[in-house]
């Protein structure tokens, strides 16, 4: 038995503690707002927070996780971060296929939350672990600035 | 948005709507298609527009959603003739059927950047027919000319000040008889298309609700993880399975051929399971091909005269008058798709016949395969399309249906969801052809052009994937950036050749537009520079006859600053086309640094002659821009003893944050009709991205990517 504590919730497990986050949340949890692109840690797609921190959930096995708290996709709304975050989503309508997008609106978030005026160079630097195949990059850029701007207010 | 369908409840719906007058359905017969020709159930519900007692208003969406934002821009057509608010308007995905053909294409597909210009009248049509039968309902009840009647934002209005919604008179309206004629708004009327909106999906998708076919969860699903051949058309000749049938939570073990695959409760148990299973392969006849092997033999099959795709005049003899004869070769590389969303279906093969779930390009295909794969007949299987986590082509193909339902056919009445691995969608795709091209030009005493001669090589996609349908040589898929070529050139001979080269090949994002248009505007800055011209002054004079395409070219010359001075260390570099109905010119500019180049700006001109959504041909053209510096600059998949050698986004690395260009997109309308947008973006990086290499180098680059010709990018 494993506990996990997700979006605030503590659930009791019966999954291999080897077994990644990701297909904790997606396959025994029904939370499928986090995505598998490639399973190495290389795209972005399975971001969540850890603690605040965006962590790769494909390469994370529970065991890793102990008490720490999980956030995701489904939970980062109720944040005031996430919440402006995925405003400026709508505004800018930065998705297109939206595949990466619940990764990059993760990855937005924890920057944000860290640094509430991000220079291009930040953005750079924060997102570039991220892969959007479709190429929305310079609207994920311009909603990371509106959402700094929209929380300054 | 649902993640579990009711299964039946969607088509009852549609049939309970019809014909217990449940409200107004408004659809156009469509000639049968013949391109793809899989049995179909006979056209029940043939429908784009749903309008239900309670409002509500559905486009029942013919194309699948991959990023392009059909949602938006088909519902965008509707509500326009329907006078509602583009965003009342909800979407409901369409299953297989006839009547959801597109003419273009002659499937139900969606690709080939026609699903606007497929839907263009239709769509529109379907709008207007539905606000027709709606005031004629309420003329009716009323009893007053129906002339004196206006429908706007969900409401028949009557002179008089009587008023009834949409959905009081969808009953009504669903049973008068068939409209034959309605009129179109004059494109100068219109308050919706061509304005800026906002994405329907934009909020499900920045909030991780929108549902891929890898989200879709059903009662009792089981996951599947599916090694195949390590050679392209290998099969699996026997397993052993002992160690992966004692792990815990599998299922099954099935061998389906060309691999075997795990059932198991969980996807984790599943994929480790796999990892377990010793199998013995027939690696068949592609053992030992090799990336080297493929280009001899494109450079072999340029021997051959191929077919005939446009002629004019007498190319050969303007090539021995002429007093400047340049000859060149060109070459491209296989690559990957690489959509995001890896390959995966979920399968249900049960009594009730077969139910497939999956992001697909290709509905009608999936229906065919997984008939053919599941056992169960075509009119039995349903497919349920989700959105789409990236296309640019691969989805058109449907092997990965066909697994799933070979799959769950071992375990009926379980729905099992396949997903590949990031390495099986790197090493299993249907690849973006290499090719092998040849050109000649001939310039006069004044520099002109005044003889072309050109063949291109490679292999036909459309040969696999729709046999039949090629006819003396010519694929119109290998044609596309040669047949449309907009250049006025006297003499001129282009040939295309279909040579195959032992590896299956995949339709990619613009397809050949992207192999003909790195060539011929390569060597369209060859000749320019071999004439001691400007590359856009040499271009504005072979395009007398071609007024679109010189407004976009003398445009984009203004935009990017073509000719005015660069800081030392920058270039630019020029590419134009038409594609898809659409005529663009791209200027792009880079720079030395002290990590390698710099790709800094693109600058697009774009005129697709009406702009139905132009913030997303915006997006499209950034989208296309992505697609086209991977086949610039770095990406390849090579072949080595029948393997794909590379695996995953580390050595298929695709274009990240850091690495974007600036891109400027100026959009311009010459009326019309609309032209396609969706692959637009995508071919005239490699030619205008090398032309600027060449500008700041002096170095020709005639095959891709650039990388392999050590021009290193940042």
């Amino acid at each position: 038995m494993t506990t996990l504590s997700v979006n605030g919730r503590r659930l009791d497990l019966e999954v291999a503690p080897n077994t990644p986050l990701l297909w904790v949340l997606r396959d025994h949890l029904g939370m499928t707002g986090t995505k598998f692109g490639c399973g190495a840690g290389l795209c972005g797609a399975c971001t969540v927070h850890v603690d605040g921190q965006p962590v790769r959930s494909c390469v994370t096995p529970i065991e890793a996780i102990g008490s720490k708290q999980v956030t995701t996709i489904e939970g980062v709304s109720s944040t005031k971060v996430g919440a402006a975050v995925q405003a400026s989503w709508d505004k800018i309508d930065v998705p297109q296929c939206g595949y990466c997008q619940s990764g990059q609106v993760m990855a937005a978030t924890a920057l944000i939350t860290g640094n509430r005026a991000p220079t291009d160079a930040d953005i750079d630097s924060a997102m570039s672990g991220n892969i959007c195949r479709c190429g929305t990059y310079a609207r994920i850029r311009a909603a990371i600035h509106h959402a700094a701007d929209a929380l300054k207010e | 948005m649902n993640a579990t369908f009711p299964l039946d409840s969607r088509r009852a719906f549609l049939k309970k709507a019809a014909v217990a007058g449940g409200g107004l359905i408004i659809g156009l017969h469509l000639p049968r298609g013949s391109l793809a020709g899989n049995e179909v159930e006979p056209v029940a519900e043939n429908a784009w527009v749903r309008i239900a007692p309670d409002n509500t208003i559905t486009l029942i969406c013919h194309r699948n959603e991959m990023g392009q934002d059909v949602h938006t821009s088909l519902a965008l057509l509707v509500a326009e003739e329907l006078n509602v608010d583009v965003n009342k308007v909800a979407i409901e995905q369409a299953p297989v059927n006839p009547v959801y053909v597109n003419a273009l294409l002659g499937a139900q597909i969606t690709g080939g950047s026609s699903s606007i210009r497929d839907a263009w009248t239709k769509l529109r049509e379907a709008g207007a027919t539905a606000r027709v039968r709606l005031v004629d309902a309420a003329a009716s009840r009323w009893k007053v000319p129906a002339a004196d009647c206006v429908a706007k934002d969900g409401f028949v209005m009557h002179s008089s000040g009587k008023r009834l919604s949409y959905g009081e008179l969808a009953d009504a309206a669903g049973k008068l008889p068939a409209t034959t004629k309605v009129t179109l708004k004059n494109p100068a009327d219109f308050t919706q298309i061509g304005k800026q909106q906002h994405r329907l999906d934009s909020p499900a998708k920045a909030r991780g609700q929108a549902i891929f076919g890898l989200d879709v969860v059903q009662p009792g699903m089981l996951y599947a993880s599916l090694e195949q051949c390590p050679v392209l058309g290998g099969k699996a000749t026997s397993v052993n399975d002992s160690a992966a049938k004692a792990m815990k939570g599998v299922v099954a073990v099935v061998n389906i051929g060309e691999g075997v695959a795990v059932i198991a409760d969980h996807y984790w148990a599943a994929k480790n399971a796999r990892d377990a299973l010793r199998i013995t392969w027939d690696y068949g006849p592609a053992a030992t091909l090799t990336t080297d092997a493929i280009h001899a033999t494109l450079k072999e099959g340029a021997k051959q005269d191929g077919a005939i795709v446009k002629q004019a005049g007498d190319a050969a003899a303007a090539l021995k008058t002429a007093v400047k004869v340049l000859r060149a070769e060109y070459q491209l590389q296989l690559l990957a798709h690489a959509t995001l969303e890896p390959m995966n279906c979920l399968a249900l093969v049960s009594e009730k016949g077969c139910d497939i779930w999956t992001s697909t390009q290709y509905p009608q295909g999936a229906q065919g395969v997984a008939a053919a794969r599941s056992g169960v007949e075509a009119a039995k299987v349903r497919i349920w399309p989700q959105f789409v986590g990236g296309g640019f082509g691969r989805r058109l193909d449907v092997d990965f249906v066909g697994q799933a339902a070979a799959i769950a056919k071992a375990v009926p009445g379980k729905p099992v969801k396949l997903i590949w691995t990031r390495e099986d969608d790197t090493r299993n795709d249907f690849y973006r052809p290499a090719s092998y091209h040849t050109l000649a030009g001939g310039l006069d005493a004044k520099g002109n052009l005044v003889a072309f001669d050109y063949k291109m090589v490679s292999s036909s996609i459309t040969n696999r994937l729709f046999p039949g349908v090629v006819k003396d040589g010519l694929d119109g898929f290998m044609t596309e950036g040669s047949i449309n070529l907009t250049y006025d050139i006297k003499n001129a001979m282009q040939r295309v050749v279909i040579q195959e080269y032992g590896l299956r090949s995949g339709y990619w994002r613009s397809v050949s537009h992207a192999l003909n248009g790195f060539a011929i505007e390569g060597f369209m800055d060859e000749l320019a520079h071999a004439a001691g011209k400007d590359p856009v002054e040499f271009r504005l004079a072979l395009l007398e006859n071609q007024p679109r395409q010189k407004i976009v070219l003398e445009r984009v010359a203004k935009e990017a600053g073509w000719g005015t001075a660069l800081p030392p260390g920058s270039a630019r570099g020029l590419a134009m086309m038409e594609s898809y109905g659409t005529y663009q010119a791209l200027v792009a500019q880079i720079r030395k640094t002290a990590d390698g180049l710099k790709v800094e700006k693109l600058t697009y001109v774009i005129d697709p002659g009406i702009a139905v959504h132009p913030d997303q041909i915006i997006a499209q053209i950034h989208s296309g821009a992505v697609s086209g510096l991977i086949n610039t600059l770095r990406n390849k998949i090579t072949i080595r003893n029948g393997r794909v050698e590379q695996s995953n986004f580390n050595d298929f690395p695709l274009l990240r944050m850091y690495q974007m260009p600036e891109i400027k997109v100026v959009l311009i309308e010459a009326g019309g009709a609309p032209g396609g947008m969706g692959e637009v973006g995508v071919p005239l990086v490699a030619p205008a991205i090398a032309n600027a290499v060449f500008a700041l180098t002096g170095t020709r680059v005639r095959s891709l990517p650039l990388a392999d010709s050590k021009i290193e990018f940042v």
